[in-house]
């Protein structure tokens, strides 16, 4: 089962070093980290989305405020949450399919940013089912190169992550 | 406006206002401006004869007083030597806080001569840990670093100093209060939860108590004895917690686990409602996970929430500190008669004591132990590893929390004797002895140049049995005989001279009969280190034991 967690943490040097650290040393599966800054700069927030049932759930939610600079874990559900992820795909392109692959673009509501006589790259934007059906539609015509940011996620609606510890 | 002073004079200063009046440890070049500040401090400097024996002595200081341990080492070779120290502090839940020295922050990442990434390295070892960069941050991180260490679950932090900032100039303010966002722990238990523990507890046909380490760390015992004594509920313990509960009191089971008793061990198996405060469910303790406490419920009290719920389901989790749980606990839990369950334990105590083979011309090490405790009940004990420890554990009645000083979690041989160092150091009035194996002795036994040197009197008792001896158990009661690189037959080697060598006093000891009086004259020397080399029977095992992987009633010997 996965579970996406997003983790209010300190700012500082280290702090990555130190949950990555505890993702392996304690044997979870990261599926996938993303990590950037928040409105107020002392703050980084990330999404790591991991692979576990329910105990290892709380061992990791357990184990990570355990970290000084971890302020806040909150489990997020799918069903309450928006979840994204941004990809950059790079297909080959024959002249014969070039408007064939632009459809697909179009219906997934991608954008073609990069263009060359044998190549294109395409940005989506989506949630992790969307982005792997374009992909399996576009590998037809053959994915050169792939970069995924990995899913970050926010609880719809006025509730937010706050600063306390949970 | 504050003085203007150099970052290692701000350490020592931040280190005074926190109360620090001792630190072990080693110069080297990448704190030559820390040791010049020294040279002026009134803090007592103990200058050990290795890093890692630094760490230890600080721990041992942390352990017997529940104060932070302070020690002190150069960047590369010196940090690494501190790991093993910092370790075992981890494992064990001990407050330290490791200082060490860094190459200049311009050339860190560089490979540069005597670095190593000592932040990097000790992150799954350390409770936290800083490198600092900047010298303003050293009044607030050191102020941070004793916060850390000492409250919610206690363990070692490590400060990494870059030789620049200790150098560099800046004008000093003392540090505000201590404001961590993500660091906040819990210490009063909830409300509910204890209610809910006060039922079960009333309900219960057959309770024990299972205390740990965390008991002691809290100071919980004398709420402990009180619960124990309220319910009634019969006490076991851990090794690291041994002395929450006094041994001599009926309600004693003992130490449970691998060679615990096979009272605490059965009474546990049989037991309807299991009562745990500050113990980690080690494998240890345990045994087989599946067939510990079949049949119990779980009340599960500790200050860290990741505990609960690690190792075992537990069915009335309480996040909180012992002391201040056990406190609300005693409000709530009514005294009932449980007469069956009483007589059953009695019965097992007759039944199943502690017991080795005795004679007049074999030189037992039980013996040793128990005559150690006739003579010095109130001494603080350190172990090392292995069969001296497990000795020790079975036959020292430790009466009062803080008087066993061992390394539980990691397992360290070498341990015992720089933690006795830093023991002594802390509660020069009293008698330390390390009750030590001869290959445990051995890998920190250049320390006795420190004690010599320090007047430091210590004593260590070596249970001399010529071999790695829990090992040699091992591979006597499970891989047939076969002692591989167990013994240490050095035929020439004696510890006695060895001890006098460095300056201490070596007495050797052959026979049961010598062995009173020389406890007895090793007492009564407390200026310098003494080794008794008590030259045990070679073979003796401890008993009795759980074979590793099975349950803790399938406890043989
Ligand atoms: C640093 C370290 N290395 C290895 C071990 C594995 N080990 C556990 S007990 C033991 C033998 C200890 O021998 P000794 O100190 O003579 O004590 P005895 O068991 O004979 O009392 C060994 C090698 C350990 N615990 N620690």
């Amino acid at each position: 089962m996965k579970h996406t967690l997003a983790v209010l943490v300190e700012n500082k040097p280290g702090v990555l070093a130190r949950v990555a650290g505890l993702f392996s040393r304690r044997g979870y599966n990261i599926d996938s980290l993303a990590v950037g800054i928040t409105d107020n700069e002392n703050l980084s927030r990330m999404t790591i989305v991991v692979e576990g049932d329910e105990h290892v759930l709380e061992q990791v939610t357990k184990q990570l405020n355990k970290l000084i600079e971890v302020i806040k874990v909150s489990d997020l559900q799918p069903e309450e949450s928006v979840e994204r992820e941004l990809a950059l795909i790079k297909v080959n392109v024959d002249p014969e399919k070039r408007a064939e692959i632009m459809m697909i673009t179009d219906i997934f509501r991608a954008r073609i940013v990069d263009v060359s006589t044998r190549t294109m790259i395409i940005e989506v934007t989506g949630d992790e089912d969307k982005i792997n059906a374009l992909t399996t539609l576009l590998r037809q015509y053959g994915i050169k190169e792939m970069a995924r940011t990995g899913k970050i996620a926010m609880i719809r609606g006025s509730k937010v992550i706050k600063r306390e510890k949970g | 406006m504050g003085d203007i002073v150099n970052g290692a004079e701000a350490l020592i200063r931040s280190l005074e206002s926190e109360g620090v009046e001792v630190i072990f440890g080693i110069p080297g070049g990448a704190v030559l401006p820390l040791y010049d500040e020294l040279f002026d401090s009134d803090i007592v400097q103990i200058l050990t004869r290795h890093e890692q024996a630094a760490a230890h002595a600080a721990d041992g200081f942390a352990r017997a007083t529940g104060k932070v341990g302070v020690c002190i080492a150069t960047s590369g070779p010196g940090a690494t030597n501190l790991v093993t120290g910092i370790a075992n502090a981890y494992m064990d839940s001990s407050p330290i806080v490791a200082i060490t020295g860094q190459v200049t922050v311009n050339m860190i990442g560089n490979d540069a001569f005597q670095e190593a990434d000592i932040t990097g390295i000790t992150m799954p070892i350390t409770k936290h840990n800083y490198l600092i960069k900047n010298p303003r941050d050293i009044p607030r991180v050191v102020k941070e670093a004793f916060h850390i260490a000492s409250t919610g679950r206690r363990g070692p932090v490590l400060i990494d100093l870059p030789k620049d900032v200790q150098t560099e100039e800046f004008e000093y303010h003392n540090p505000g209060k201590v404001n961590l966002l993500g660091y906040r722990p819990t210490l009063k238990g909830h409300p509910r939860q204890i209610k809910r523990a006060a039922d079960l507890i009333v309900k219960s046909e057959r309770p024990v108590i299972f205390a740990g380490g965390g008991v002691i760390a809290s100071s919980a015992h004398e709420e402990l004895r009180q619960l124990a004594e309220l319910i009634p509920a019969p006490v076991t313990m851990t090794l690291m917690g041994l002395g929450a509960f006094p041994a001599s009191h009926p309600l004693s089971l003992g130490m449970i686990g691998m060679h615990g008793t096979k009272y605490a061990n059965y009474a546990v198996t049989e037991s309807d409602l299991l009562i745990a405060v500050g113990v980690r469910f080690d494998d240890r303790a345990t045994g087989k996970l599946e067939s510990f406490a079949p049949e119990a419920k779980i009340i599960h009290i500790d200050i860290d929430p990741a505990e609960i719920g690690k190792n075992v389901r537990v069915d009335v989790p309480i996040v909180g500190d012992a002391k201040l749980v056990l406190k609300e606990l005693l409000k709530y839990v009514k005294y009932r008669a449980r007469k069956e369950w009483q007589d059953k334990i009695e019965r097992w105590k007759r039944k199943y004591p502690l017991s080795y083979s005795k004679d007049d011309k074999t030189l037992r090490p039980q013996y040793i132990v128990e005559k150690v405790n006739e003579l010095v009940p109130d001494a603080v004990i350190a172990t090392e590893v292995g069969q001296n420890q497990m000795w020790t554990a079975q036959y020292f009645k430790f009466e009062k929390p803080r008087k066993l000083i061992t390394s539980g979690g990691l397992g360290t041989m070498g341990f015992g004797f720089p933690a006795s160092i830093g023991a002594k150091v802390a509660l020069p009035d009293e008698t330390v002895i390390d009750i030590a194996g001869d290959g445990s002795f051995l890998m920190n036994i250049q320390e006795l140049a420190t004690a010599v040197d320090f007047e430091i009197g210590v004593k260590v008792f070596v249970l001399n049995n010529q071999f790695l001896g829990m090992v040699r158990q091992w591979q006597e009661l499970f891989f047939n005989r076969r002692y591989s690189n167990v013994c240490l037959r050095c035929r020439r080697m004696e510890f006695t001279k060895i001890a006098e060598a460095f300056g201490g006093k070596g007495i050797e000891v052959t026979k049961p009969g010598e062995v009173e009086d020389a406890i007895k004259q090793a007492l009564e020397i407390d200026d310098r280190p003494v080794v008794v080399d008590f030259k045990i029977a070679r073979e003796e095992n401890v008993f009795p034991m759980v074979p590793a992987g099975a349950a803790i009633n399938e406890i043989i010997g």
